[in-house]
């Protein structure tokens, strides 16, 4: 048997690997553990939720699956953040954990050129530091020109629940013992990460009389680009808010040395920005409650996640605590919380196509490379995918910018500065984040898609169609003038809106901040649709600061040119600082301005750095 | 930075009795040791003094001690070499030489700084620091110098910034955690407060460094007047008063300084309003439109009037071009029968003469009195000292006026949040530093959100 790609794992990473390597014509081969689990959710029910619903956006203007697929699965969406800003506005949809990993099969099932196999890899064919293959289990060699690895958290899986300490992947899943001893046996160099999640509920056994109600938002979203929305608004399902009470804070601090991560029977670092329960308290002292969230997983069978309740307490302590909450009096734990430990790879050996350094022809993604997340690791599988096929095709990688993709950010984020903690997107990491909106993601993308071969003809001409109108809105507001009679007059007046002197365009109007499109609809015909419409209301109204943003991404694109030669020895470039010296060898930035970010690279490094590139390339190789 | 750099540290080489020449890099003890009789010296240990002769061949050219400080803990952390000459310019000079030719190159102007910085010693507020203190030519600028290396100037700015930080971390923390409504929700109305606060703050560096910068510079000081008023006499009188300090000007300070006198420990430099000093056949032909433009480059104005004439629509011009807080009118020839019928209450009068020299001392007064520049003369001088870092520090209260005014038109706080960390990014760059990072990681330290 031999396959253009293999892609080892069936989780989010792995599926649009896999998908978009086959969509572009390469036989392909999906290796899962168990088919069923093919997109399996083990942690929050949730797709997207805020930066990482517009990592969402960005996989489906680039051709992925995610999105279409969260869209046909889901029992509740909101938009999170509409008040706080167009750039932060992000989608958050409750999957469901039964239909979306049916629909993700059936999804992979019909993609052309793409076999799924069920089995364990554990080792890899390598010849000369070139991948030449995968070894399963049972000693069957599979070949490939190119294997992706996306093994999420698998590899060498702990569970930790209180003392107890089981070899196992989530869910009681198999864990694989060999795979990355052999990675490091190879090279690669092998960390240690943690993650957790908290406790399902039995629902016939929730009170939710006691709790507050989280709605689904009272309109249409999709993070489809190219499906309509299927869902009725007033069918969603709730969700509830609770909070933890003096008692809940009393019964785990009284645990505390109980819990795996305090008792010392852990020993990977877990992720900062989502600490289990115990690591709140004990971290917040003084605070006296902290939200938690019911959220259904499933409405094919009963259990509701807890969020925001993850912990590695035993499981004695786990009922008292979960028993001490409001409305929980008599929960019946159905799964108890547990943390997770897993082998990673060091994410400064990967290229910003996510190949690796050490050897040729290997692309990792996903929790393998250091992040946290579904949407995280699907942006990275992606781009594992598009890459990996074109190498095949012998073409330029897809390397994206910082200023064009939170996927960009991501990945240069994990290539540049590595992470010591599993990696979590958060729109304060992009500092161009006004430019990768939610609302523009196919603006930002798909042209590129296109050009790389990753989506259908008819997915390019609906973005050429909205391109279309947008141009035409645009006119349209620039030609229609509001004409102030002593009616609309009024109107400005009682809304507490400054009137118009002179007769002014629609478009000059919007650049105000208290003049919305809804707002002009009292007087005029706007005819749009509503994604056009919030586009170019977006585009008028926050112009100044948009053009700043671009400012700064001129200044960033004026680095980014100044490449460094791939050969470059740093112990010839006198007077670095040893600590600049030592993280540019290990990252070998392709740029002055990849360079710039890694920490411990100084600005006066740089200046060095930028005077021996002159001296010793003459002018810097420009783009 | 591979070469050894030389140079002479010490300034009036012709006069002082000890000159000094340093020798930074990574061949200094290299080179010294060629050209020094003293043979120990290769191998002596740091920061170690040893006597000899510099030589050039066989001929002596000057007995000297040398001062041996090996990397890291020097000025510049490469290996320095200081030699104490004891001769006067020519002999310096040729010491000099003599290490040119034998493997060192002439430092830049501001060299030794720059590889102190480009090494990692110093950040760029004390770099620039040094070089203020380097060309403090009063002891209010040497003390303003010295706060900045001491890093008051760092704590201050470093204060604002928190502030900001902790807004922006509130900010992103709402967004990033929409649903985590126990946060405080950074709104409207919280912002205004926090934002007032920072520009009050802003505005008072910038207004006090504004006056740092006078005690570094001067204050720039014009004498304007009709011609014959008396223009010339007033500044020769001032200057003459003073003879014994009129600071050596050529070469120093641009051509449209006049005169420079220090007082009180501050400088007066007296601009060039159409050449008061020429002939008044000149001054003539120059206008009162030429007089206005030298107005603007001025701190201070001193409109010179006739006692013995009237008052004319020209000096009537001329008073109402002038800051009625940073001028005076002054009556000369008070000796003579008062002509002059003035009447207005723009400006503070002072009569006196440029002949019995009555007046002139006051006026001094007057010009420092109206800039309150004694209290920061002796007092707490923890000012940006230069014009870089004033435009930022005034970028960075540009920012924040900008977003108090946007916030008051209800934009979204996420645009705020851009603006604020421009200003944050600002004031990091005065201290040529800032990292994206810094940030993010100051963002999340307080909260505890998510799963």
């Amino acid at each position: 048997m031999e396959y253009e790609i293999i892609v080892v794992g069936g989780g989010h990473a792995g599926i649009e690997a896999a998908h978009i390597a086959a969509f572009k014509g390469h036989k392909t081969l999906l290796i899962t553990m168990n088919k069923q689990n093919i997109g399996d959710m083990p942690c929050n029910p949730s797709i997207g939720g805020t930066a990482k619903g517009i990592i969402v956006r960005e996989i489906e203007a680039l051709g992925g699956l995610m999105g279409k697929i969260a869209d046909r699965s889901h029992f509740q969406i909101k938009m999170l953040n509409n008040s706080k800003g167009p750039a932060v506005r992000s989608l958050r949809a409750q999957a469901d954990k039964v239909i979306y990993p049916k629909n993700m099969l059936k999804a992979l099932e019909e993609t052309e050129n793409l076999d799924i196999l069920e089995g364990m890899v554990e080792d890899l064919i390598i010849e000369d530091n070139v991948v030449k293959g995968v070894i399963l289990e049972n000693t069957q060699t599979i070949k490939a020109q190119i294997v992706i690895l996306t093994t999420g958290t698998y590899l060498k899986a702990n569970i930790l629940i209180g003392s107890e300490n089981t070899e196992s992947g989530p869910h009681g899943e198999r864990r694989s013992n060999y795979l990355s001893d052999n990675l490091k046996k190879y090279g690669l160099e092998i960390q240690r990460l943690k993650t957790g999640t908290p406790q399902r509920i039995k629902a016939s056994s929730i009170d939710f009389s006691k709790m507050h109600e989280e709605n689904g938002d009272d309109c249409l979203w999709t993070f489809s680009f190219d499906e309509p929305a299927t869902y009725k608004p007033n069918e969603q399902q709730k969700c509830y808010l609770i909070y933890t009470n003096e008692n809940t804070h009393k019964i785990i601090l009284n645990n505390l040395e109980k819990s795996a991560m305090y008792g010392g029977y852990v020993t990977g670092v877990g992720p900062r920005y989502c600490p289990s329960i115990e690591d709140k308290l004990v971290r917040f002292k003084d605070k006296e409650r902290h939200q938690l969230f019911l959220e259904p997983e499933s409405l094919y069978y009963d259990e509701w996640y807890l969020q925001g309740f993850s912990t590695s307490m035993p499981r004695d302590v786990q009922e008292k605590m979960v028993h001490s909450l409001e409305g929980l009096e008599n929960a019946i734990i159905s799964k108890y919380a547990y943390a997770i430990e897993y082998d990673a790879i060091n994410p400064l050996q990967i290229t910003p196509t996510l190949e690796s350094k050490i050897i040729t022809n290997l692309f990792t993604a996903g929790q393998i490379n250091g992040t946290s997340g579904y949407e995280e690791a699907a942006g990275q599988g992606l781009i594992a995918g598009i890459n990996a096929s074109l190498k095949i095709e012998q073409k330029e990688p897809l390397i994206l910018k910082r200023n064009e993709a939170y996927i960009g950010v991501l990945i240069d984020d994990l290539v540049t500065k590595g992470t010591q903690e599993p990696y979590r997107m958060l729109t304060s990491r992009a500092e161009f984040r006004l430019i990768l909106r939610h609302d523009n993601a196919d603006l930002r993308l798909r042209e590129l898609a296109h050009q790389k071969g990753t989506i259908t003809d008819q997915q390019y001409q609906n973005y050429l169609n909205r391109k279309k109108a947008l141009e035409e809105g645009e006119k349209y507001l620039r030609q229609t003038k509001l004409k102030i009679t002593s009616e609309i007059k009024e109107i400005f007046i009682q809304e507490n809106k400054t009137v118009p002197v002179v007769t002014e365009s629609l478009f000059d109007l919007l650049k105000r901040p208290e003049i919305t499109m809804n707002f002009l609809k009292n007087f005029i015909e706007i005819p749009f649709t509503s994604d056009i419409e919030e586009e170019l209301e977006i585009q008028i109204k926050y112009e100044g600061y948009i053009k700043k943003t671009y400012k700064e991404v001129e200044k960033m694109t004026k680095l980014e040119e100044k490449q460094i030669p791939k050969d470059i020895d740093y112990q010839k470039v006198k007077n670095l600082a040893s600590e600049a010296r030592q993280k540019l060898e290990k990252v070998r930035p392709i740029s002055l301005g990849q360079a710039a970010r890694i920490s411990g690279v100084n600005p006066s490094d740089l200046s060095i750095l930028s005077i021996y590139l002159k001296k010793e390339y003459g002018k810097y190789e420009q783009k | 930075m591979d070469t050894t750099i030389a140079a002479i540290s010490t300034n009036n080489i012709g006069s002082s009795a000890i000159n000094i020449v340093r020798v930074s890099g990574k061949d200094a003890i290299k080179i010294v040791s060629s050209v020094f009789t003293n043979k120990k010296l290769e191998t002596a240990p740091s920061h170690t003094i040893h006597y000899g002769y510099i030589t050039e061949g066989k001929e002596k050219i000057d007995e000297v001690l040398v001062m041996l400080m090996r990397a890291p803990k020097t000025y510049t952390t490469e290996d320095t070499v200081e030699i104490n000459c004891h001769g006067g310019y020519l002999t310096t000079n040729k010491v000099l030489e003599t290490l040119l030719t034998h493997g060192a190159v002439l430092a830049e102007p501001g060299e030794f700084t720059k590889r102190a910085y480009l090494n990692g010693r110093i950040n760029l507020l004390e770099a620039e620091s040094v070089s203020d203190m380097l060309e403090a030519r009063t002891e209010s600028q040497s003390k303003m110098a010295m706060q900045g290396l001491t890093g008051k100037t760092t704590a201050l700015i470093s204060n604002l910034r928190e502030k900001m930080v902790e807004l922006l971390a509130n900010i992103e923390v709402n967004i990033d955690y929409p649903e985590y409504t126990d946060e405080l929700i950074i709104t409207k109305e919280n912002i205004t407060p926090v934002l007032t606060e920072i520009k009050k703050e802003l505005e008072k560096i910038i207004n006090e460094s504004k006056n740092g910068q006078l005690i570094k510079n001067g204050i720039n000081i014009a004498i304007v007047g009709r011609p014959n008023v008396g223009k010339s006499s007033l500044l020769n009188a001032i200057l003459e008063e003073d003879k014994a300090i009129v600071t050596d000007i050529s070469g120093t300070t641009r051509d449209i300084i006049e005169g420079v006198i220090t007082y009180q420990g501050i400088l007066f430099n007296f601009i060039d309003t159409a050449g008061i000093r020429k002939t008044d056949d000149i001054v003539e032909k120059i206008g009162v439109e030429k007089s206005k433009k030298m107005l603007e480059q001025a701190d201070f104005t001193i409109l010179v009037l006739n006692n013995n004439e009237p008052f004319t629509s020209e000096d009537q011009e001329l008073l109402k071009s002038i800051d009625p807080e940073k001028g005076i009118i002054f009556i000369n020839k008070i000796d003579l029968e008062t002509k002059l019928n003035l009447n207005q209450n723009k400006l503070a009068v002072l009569r006196g003469s440029t002949i019995s020299k009555e007046g002139i001392e006051e006026l001094k007064d007057k010009i420092l009195s109206s800039f309150a520049l004694k209290d920061i003369a002796t007092k707490d001088l923890t000012y940006l000292s230069n014009t870089r870092q004033i435009s930022l520090a005034k970028n960075a209260l540009e920012n924040i006026k900008h977003v108090i005014s946007e916030n008051e038109k209800d934009v979204p706080v996420d645009m705020l949040a851009i603006e604020i960390k421009e200003a944050w990014e600002n004031l990091g760059k005065i201290m040529g530093e800032y990292y994206e990072d810094e940030l993010v990681d100051n963002i999340f330290v307080r909260f505890c959100l998510g799963k």
